[in-house]
């Protein structure tokens, strides 16, 4: 029987793999949107789960509009992206480094 | 609490909404040449919506008639409070902008419609009684924000420092909605009373996760010790008037916001959080105190500066008083009038060519040339470090008492030694302005609205500021009270 313990576990790896992959990830800014995405995808299945398992809608009305601000927070991120690379001719992680100190 | 009744309480919201909407229609059809008449019409939208806010401030409003859409929104004095000094601060950045902008012909439409926008956002972070609202205000201002930090499309620096902070402001994001999922699946709820009311049963493991998870998504946001590594970078690169905005509007949202998420949601829990506070306020004070010393950009310098106000704010959070809020709030008021001074000295920082300057080297002997600039810097450096005769001091002498009066007496003795870290690099921007040998680098720039809001902010900061002592410790005791008052 799969119960509310499974799902936590599932979405706690997922978050866990997100954050990770931002952090680890030296090669390309696109894999950093990636695990972004991930992170927001645990944070819905939580959400959803949590939802049928109280039997309370607020879980599931929350998921939706965590899906369209991801949605709209994904553009801008490639609009900013899309600029960066414009100036620079690159986006490896690893160039990102005009400012420091 | 009826549907038009909800819809008059939050009428700011509603204003600011309708207006940023028609403007960015104006903005679309007339194109960059309107910029100056949209941003002059986004000032007197934000201006007006001011003279609407405050009269809940004025009245003290709290309890069930301030609460809109069942829960969802909350329109106390505590709300007005932190509104006043996020419009006020959203308007300073539009007002200091198209002669910044135009100077490298960038004064674009859709500036004051982002400005507008961030603004609604972080209006509703501080208003916001339910995480459902609290994430849609949150985001509002981090889009609008992240475009903002990148609006300079063809300097590095600029897009730089927006792709850093859409990274970790979308980490921030996640790592904030994973602690709200988890809240509310073991409280069963998102709303603020009703985490309160499951908080207070007793905390389980799932819970403490929530908690953790929730604050540090909002330490990203307010830039607290750990999570402040992306503030210099991004005050850097960013064009300085949205550097102000950053270092004013969303600041007050996030800690208003955290204000109400820590006292209202989890005040039952307070055991539970006072620890990690007492934590990020001690090592953002060390942490911005250190950090800032070796700094040779004034933008650079004063993030950190930024870093260790926001640990002195946080001690008021950390005893989880009124009083501490009150002393809070009191700080955030000096604080924005700081940081415009700061950011204006900055704009108005300009060599022979009209290049802005920002190395701290080349305003040596700045006294000597500039003898107004220097006195403006001068002023707000003596009061961010906190000595006596000027306003800053009472700021941190507040929150320091609040912290005695609770008897949290080993955090105010740290947070006062660590002052006067600070105040070794304050004073040194000061002895590089008035004792070293002219670089003669900076040539100044003579803009009306610039010198205004330094002349404003500095009569604020000088020991006239103390006249007002009592009437902002009166707005900011009542705002306080409101944030405490809960059902």
């Amino acid at each position: 029987m799969i119960g509310i313990e499974h799902y936590v576990v599932v979405s706690s790896i997922l978050f866990v793999l997100g954050v990770l992959g931002i952090f680890l990830n030296r090669k390309n800014v696109i894999i950093i949107l990636m695990a972004i995405e991930l992170i927001l995808l645990a944070v819905n299945l939580n959400l959803v789960a949590f939802s049928s398992f109280l039997g309370d809608l607020t879980g599931q009305i929350f998921a939706m509009f965590v899906l369209t601000v991801a949605a709209g927070e994904a553009a801008v991120g490639l609009a900013i992206l899309v600029i960066y690379f414009r100036g620079r001719g690159t986006i490896a992680v690893d160039d990102v480094n005009r400012m420091k100190g | 609490m009826d549907w038009s009744q909800s819809l008059r309480l939050i009428a700011p919201e509603e204003t600011l909404s309708l207006a940023g909407l028609a403007l960015l229609l104006v903005a679309a059809w007339a194109g960059d040449k309107a910029a100056r008449a949209i941003s002059i019409a986004a000032v007197s939208v934000l201006v007006a919506v001011m003279a609407l806010v405050a009269p809940a401030l004025c009245n003290g409003a709290m309890g069930p008639e301030t609460v809109a859409f069942a829960g969802q929104m909350t329109a106390d004095a505590f709300a007005s409070f932190a509104k006043l000094l996020i419009y006020g601060s959203a308007a300073v950045a539009l007002v200091v902008a198209p002669s910044f902008f135009e100077r490298v012909g960038a004064m674009r439409a859709e500036y004051p419609v982002l400005i507008l926008f961030a603004a609604i956002g972080t209006g509703m972070m501080v208003s916001a009684g339910d995480f459902l609202t609290l994430y849609i205000g949150l985001e509002m201002n981090s889009l609008a924000s992240y475009v903002l930090a990148a609006f300079l499309r063809s300097d590095d620096r600029s897009a730089e420092a927006g792709l850093k902070y859409f990274v970790l402001g979308a980490l921030a994001s996640g790592i904030l909605l994973f602690g709200i999922s988890l809240t509310y699946g073991f409280t069963g709820t998102t709303s603020f009373a009703g985490v309160h009311a499951a908080l207070g049963g007793g905390l389980n493991t799932g819970m403490v996760f929530g908690i953790v998870f929730v604050l540090a998504g909002i330490a990203f946001k307010i830039a607290a010790v750990p999570f402040h590594m992306w503030t210099p970078d991004v005050y850097e690169g960013a064009p300085t008037p949205v550097t102000l905005f950053f270092a004013t509007a969303p600041k007050v949202g996030a800690l208003g916001m955290l204000m109400r998420v820590a006292i209202v949601a989890f005040g039952s829990a307070a055991g539970a959080w006072q620890q990690i506070v007492i934590f990020a306020a001690v090592a953002s004070i060390v942490i911005g105190a250190l950090g800032a010393i070796g700094q040779r950009n004034i933008k650079r310098l004063l993030a950190y500066s930024s870093i260790n106000n926001v640990g002195f704010i946080l001690i008021g959070l950390a005893i989880a008083t009124p009083q501490g809020s009150a002393a809070m709030l009191t700080y955030l008021a000096i604080y924005v009038a700081m940081t415009v001074g700061s950011f204006v000295v900055v704009l108005m920082l300009r060599d022979a060519d009209g290049n802005p300057v920002e190395d701290l080297a080349d305003v040596a002997g700045l006294s000597r040339t500039q003898p107004l600039l220097a006195a403006g810097m001068a002023i707000v450096m003596f009061s961010l470090a906190g000595i006596p005769p000027l306003f800053g001091f009472w700021g941190k002498f507040v929150v320091f008492q609040a912290a005695v009066d609770a008897g949290f007496v080993p955090l105010a003795a740290i947070g006062i030694a660590a002052s006067v870290i600070g105040a070794f690099y304050y004073l040194k921007v000061v002895k590089v302005m008035y004792f070293d040998e002219p670089a003669d680098k900076v040539a100044g720039e003579r803009e009306l609205a610039h010198t205004v809001l330094l002349v404003g902010t500095g009569l604020f900061l000088s020991p006239l500021g103390y006249l007002l002592t009592k009437w902002l410790g009166g707005l900011s005791g009542a705002a306080a009270l409101a944030l405490f008052h809960f059902a």
